[in-house]
């Protein structure tokens, strides 16, 4: 009987862990959105809600980028100076107009995201290693360009990052349009399948015949070019380059979306509605707190809270 | 865990035993060189940079810039400290930026009642947050990386919490022996860079001459093998984080000590600089192989570039991250490189 018992009551804890680590992030921002509801005043707004989703939409798009990259079991610690960098070419190249300012911003990145393509895949260094020298680097870069802050007045500029369709602004629908493509690519395609198989087993992937090492470069350009997307409409947000605080810890916001999403550290598995979610959650749990005027000191403690609980309910899931 | 990266642990941890070297064949002394770059590599760049520096420019050399680099090497390197066992372990400790800065509050803070809690409060908070890493870490088996990203955001949180937000700053009494111990000298070298000294001999034969030292390199090596072998996998990773934590917040304590106040802006970083000088210093990141002088050699290579690109007073202080960050991407290249080598030897 006793024995029965306490098997029941595993089985429960294993099923409630399984629950929360699928669900877990959707509850939490539905609980959130809740509890706002009733105790802020002022939340249930169209003008606040819309203010919220253009502060998530960078995070969500650099978060996507991060899933990608933590698919095959890696992780990139650059993408704050590249969102730093991309801000200050685009404030250098703006004077030729908006697109070839995009054009070379893309170059930019997707140089940086080379670069810590080919130290994991062609060198083997491990990826926190390589991407923390681009973290180092890609920010001192950043300020050699451009050494402050700088006004960026441009028409072009200012309408990508204030302007709207139908009342929705561009912010929500570029990030929208790219967590729906990253979804397409890592559930419908090829390339998606080789990620997902090299972040299960690097070695299985290579006996297979997999391209391992290009599928890498790839998914670290894509990361780099997706936080140079997050840097411009940033910058055009604020317009004005900012390449000190640009960008700055948001490594850690975009890994803690996707983990809080229920992607695994260790790869093979990756959950891009999840990580929308899980950047979602961030945002409302940060505005919760500072619209009750509690400083932000408690902010960074709750977020700390919630990563643990996050990986503590993912733990034993994935692989081993 | 992937079969390639079990196959380098198990390589790595015969290479850190000196016994396993001892092959006299052909191939063991072009092993034996492959160590001693991988180990020294860092050394003999050190003193090329700095005797090109001080033939370059005159206020290299003197008494007083060495002084400067010295002390201000010292508190990264009591950082780097712990970061290397806890490297060796295979793991990686994000948060001692801010229990850095967390230690340097919380001494600048007790120094009111007195040097002892101005000196215990640090240590036993900075390592009661070590202890809580150790055991996420090797009881719940959650990612070194992750729990302790986590642990940095939280005592950051912490830290700003006591200080009103950042925009409180606790001082230390002038005269104090707290600000003694920081700002003393002995011999016209600062206590700061004695403590670190001593702390390095101590650390480096708890590492190679005590079963705890041993426990280390074999939990790096092969933490299935060193389960099996006997050695307290999960108290040697508990360890680790918390003497990682003690460190930092020592070296934050003295900090604070050396500067009269507990500044909120520091730490900011330290992390990856420490992790920079441990790599630099030779030790593999995949862990089972490290040395505690090569993490010295490291934080004094990246100071002395530092000092360097202040001294060409033309070019402008964010072209130190540049050179850092380039410098730091050659090593790991070449660590890697030879680390393969040794491999396949």
């Amino acid at each position: 009987m006793a024995e029965a018992t306490v098997r029941t009551v595993a089985l429960d804890r294993t099923r409630v862990l399984q629950w929360l680590q699928t669900y877990g992030v959707y509850a939490g921002v539905a609980l959130l959105l809740v509890v706002n509801i009733v105790i802020t005043p002022h939340f249930l707004t169209a003008e606040n809600f819309r203010t919220q989703a253009v502060q998530v939409a960078p995070v969500i798009i650099v978060a996507l980028g991060m899933a990608l990259v933590i698919g095959t079991e890696g992780v990139d610690l650059s993408v704050g100076a590249v969102m730093a960098l991309a801000a200050s070419v685009t404030a250098l190249y703006l004077g030729y107009g908006l697109l070839p300012a995009l054009l070379v911003v893309a170059v930019f990145s997707a140089g940086v995201g080379l670069a810590n393509g080919a130290l994991v895949a062609f060198v083997g260094v491990q990826p926190i290693v390589a991407t923390l020298a681009l973290m180092v680097g890609g920010r001192g870069l950043a300020l050699v360009l451009l050494p402050q802050l700088e006004d960026l007045r441009n028409p072009a500029l200012a309408s990508l990052g204030s302007g709207d369709v139908l009342g929705v602004p561009y912010l929500i629908l570029i990030a929208a349009v790219l967590a729906l493509l990253v979804a397409f690519v890592v559930r419908r395609t090829t390339f998606g399948r080789q990620l997902l198989a090299i972040g299960d087993s690097r070695p299985a992937a290579q006996l297979a015949g997999l391209p391992v090492r290009r599928v890498l470069i790839v998914v670290y350009v894509v990361c780099a070019l997706l936080a140079a997307v997050a840097g411009v409409l940033a910058t055009a947000r604020l317009q004005a380059s900012d390449p000190t605080s640009l960008g700055n810890l948001m490594e850690l916001s975009a890994i803690t979306a996707v983990v809080v999403g229920g992607t695994p550290l260790t790869g093979g598995r990756v959950n891009i509605a999840g990580t929308v979610a899980g950047a979602v959650l961030i945002q409302l749990l940060t505005a919760t707190l500072i619209k009750h005027d509690l400083p932000p000191s408690w902010t960074q403690i709750a977020q700390a809270i919630v990563i643990v609980c996050a990986v503590y309910a993912a733990r034993g899931r994935g692989k081993r | 865990m992937t079969v390639t990266k079990t196959d380098a642990r198990v390589t790595a941890a015969g290479g850190g035993e000196p016994a396993a070297a001892a092959e006299p064949a052909g191939p063991a002394r072009s092993e034996r060189l492959t160590a001693l770059v991988q180990q020294h590599g860092a050394l003999a760049v050190l003193v090329v940079v700095s005797l090109v520096a001080s033939f370059s420019f005159d206020s290299f050399a003197t008494g007083d810039n060495v002084g400067n680099m010295a002390t201000s090497s010292a508190f990264l390197a009591i950082v780097a400290l712990g970061m290397t066992f806890v490297i060796i372990t295979g793991g990686i400790d994000l948060s001692v930026g801010s229990l850095f800065a967390l230690g340097g509050v919380l001494a600048a803070w007790g120094s009111r009642h007195g040097t002892l809690v101005a000196l215990l409060l640090p240590l036993v908070v900075c390592g009661a947050i070590g202890v809580v890493n150790g055991l996420l870490v090797a009881r719940s088996r959650l990612a070194p990386f992750i729990v302790t990203l986590a642990a940095m955001l939280g005592a950051r949180g912490l830290m700003l919490a006591l200080t009103d937000e950042g925009a409180n700053t606790y001082l230390i009494g002038k005269g104090s022996f707290l600000a003694e111990l920081g700002q003393g000298s002995v011999l016209g070298i600062g206590n700061p860079v004695w403590i670190t000294l001593a702390l390095f001999v101590a650390g480096a034969v708890v590492l190679r001459r005590t079963r705890f030292g041993q426990h280390v390199y074999a939990v790096g090596g092969n933490e299935d093998a060193a389960a099996l072998m006997g050695a307290p996998v999960a108290r040697t990773k508990i360890l680790v984080y918390t003497l990682s934590g003690v460190l930092a917040g020592l070296a934050g304590a003295l900090n604070a000590a050396w500067l009269a106040s507990g500044v909120t802006i520091l730490g900011n970083g330290m992390e990856l600089e420490a992790i920079s000088a441990v790599v630099i210093g030779g030790t593999l990141l995949t862990g089972g192989l490290g040395y505690v002088s090569g993490s010295l050699v490291g934080v004094l290579l990246l100071k002395v570039i530092q000092n360097v690109i202040n001294q060409i007073g033309s070019l402008d202080s964010s072209y130190q991250q540049v050179v850092s960050g380039a410098f730091l991407a050659v090593v790991v290249v070449a660590q890697t490189w030879l680390g393969r080598r040794r491999q396949l030897m």
